[in-house]
């Protein structure tokens, strides 16, 4: 079944939101992850931080709160949660090298077998720079990368990263429109297969090997 | 003592080829006044210290766009397409840092510290040409301290003792350059002839030289 690309970012919002748990801090990547928010159920409250320097990161601005000195990492509006506050630059990093955010959802250009990520550069074609990306990637306690699972048809799951990586060993989960994989020492480990997908499709798609340990 | 002075005698202390950092993160606590008159000057060869390199048309983006920066010291440049382009081109030269790395450099340039050791970056590119330290078994990067000539930073208050405060997610890196700088100019939204409340001060008075009152500020 062919998902349209406002579907397929849907289906896997709605997967990450199953993700996060009530009081869980937890940093979430520009675009899709961020979208995993608004699926969360009425009783999950998490604590979201954003690394220019904002904890308790609400919702979008509208016209009744605008307020240019309260961005998120993506320069738009938001709002403070009750219990929020504001850190400088040097804060806000020290609070994700040094093990304090519970989760990171993070998009990715691609992720390998052996959880290594890349996410800030195509050299000689697009380099945007990591941001920070390595620094929170380095310090989560669980590290989810939610992308498609394709890039114009190319896997994005491979055997071995092929460009720069943003860190080492540090993927946890993959999940994406067609599947949920983890990530153990010996491998991929396929967890759930989408409605929207199959074993084939997924063999089809994923550039890496690896094991099925389907839920009975 | 701070001095109070206008964005445009502040570029009299400018020369070419100095380094630069800048406050701001993307549009949010950007500094503009003293770019605006930089960008009416020859002056070029700049080296920018800063998280990133704006927006083609605001604050930092313009000295990239205007041609006066050498070399960017910055964490993300994918929000202006003219540094991407440049940088493609070979004609600036790019230093991507991990932005948590850049911040505790900038700190250990201002505090007196040799430089940090991070696990950041440890296998990857990051990593190339950098002395790589073990402590308790574990590895990290030896970054190095970062110091500029001349630090321009927004503040939404300040005193006339130079006491600055930030309101928002104004601070970023605004309250980490001061010290870090032998020259400090601070463009303050608000300036206050009675002073800040000791409690609320985010950058102390004696970090910094320059006040410009730098009326309202910042765009979404």
């Amino acid at each position: 079944m062919e998902l349209s690309k406002e579907q397929i970012q849907d289906t896997i919002a709605r997967r990450v939101a199953k993700e996060l748990r009530n009081g869980d801090v937890a940093t979430l990547g520009i675009g899709l992850p961020t979208k995993a928010v608004k699926y969360l159920p009425q009783d999950i409250n998490i604590i979201i931080q954003s690394e220019n320097g904002v904890l308790g990161v609400g919702c979008y601005q509208d016209e009744n709160n605008r307020d240019c000195h309260i961005t998120n990492a993506g320069g738009f509006g938001v709002t403070l949660n009750l219990g929020g506050c504001f850190l400088d630059s040097l804060m806000s990093f020290s609070m994700m090298r040094g093990g304090h955010i519970d989760i990171t959802v993070l998009g990715a250009l691609q992720v390998d077998a052996e959880g290594n990520l890349a996410n800030w550069c195509i050299p000689g074609k697009y380099t945007p720079g990591m941001g920070g990306a390595m620094d929170l990637v380095v310090g989560t306690k669980k590290l989810i990368v939610a992308m498609e699972h394709t890039a114009k048809g190319a896997p994005k799951i491979m055997k071995k990263c092929t460009l720069p990586l943003t860190a080492v060993h540090r993927v946890n989960r993959i999940i994406t429109e067609k599947a949920v994989f983890d990530v153990a020492s010996d491998g991929l480990v396929l967890k759930e297969i989408s409605p929207y997908s199959s074993i084939e499709d997924i063999c089809a798609s994923t550039a890496a090997d690896f094991r099925i340990e389907l839920p009975q | 003592m701070v001095k109070f002075i206008s964005a445009a005698e502040a570029v009299t202390f400018f020369q070419n080829g100095q380094t630069l950092m800048i406050g701001g993160f993307l549009n949010c606590g950007s500094p503009e006044l003293v770019i605006n008159e930089l960008l009416k000057t020859d002056l070029k060869d700049f080296i920018l210290i800063a998280n990133d390199t704006g927006e083609a048309n605001t604050n930092r983006g313009k000295l990239i766009c205007a041609g006066k920066i050498k070399k960017a010291i910055v964490s993300h440049i994918g929000t202006n397409a003219e540094t991407v382009r440049l940088y493609n081109a070979g004609k600036i030269e790019v230093d991507l840092q991990p932005q948590g790395s850049l911040a505790e450099r900038v700190r250990a340039g201002g505090a007196g510290l040799g430089g940090i050791l991070t696990p950041v970056g440890i296998g990857t590119k990051v990593a190339e040409n950098k002395r790589i330290i073990e402590v308790g078994g574990k590895e990290y990067l030896l970054e190095t301290p970062l110091h500029a000539d001349i630090a321009v930073v927004y503040a939404t208050y300040a005193d006339r003792f130079g006491n600055l405060a930030f309101h928002g997610s104004t601070r970023n890196f605004n309250a980490l350059m001061p010290p870090a700088a032998d020259i400090v100019i601070a463009e303050a939204e608000y300036i206050s002839d009675e002073p800040l409340n000791p409690d609320n001060i985010v950058v102390p008075g004696i970090y910094v030289d320059y006040l410009i009152n730098g009326g309202a500020n910042g765009t979404i």
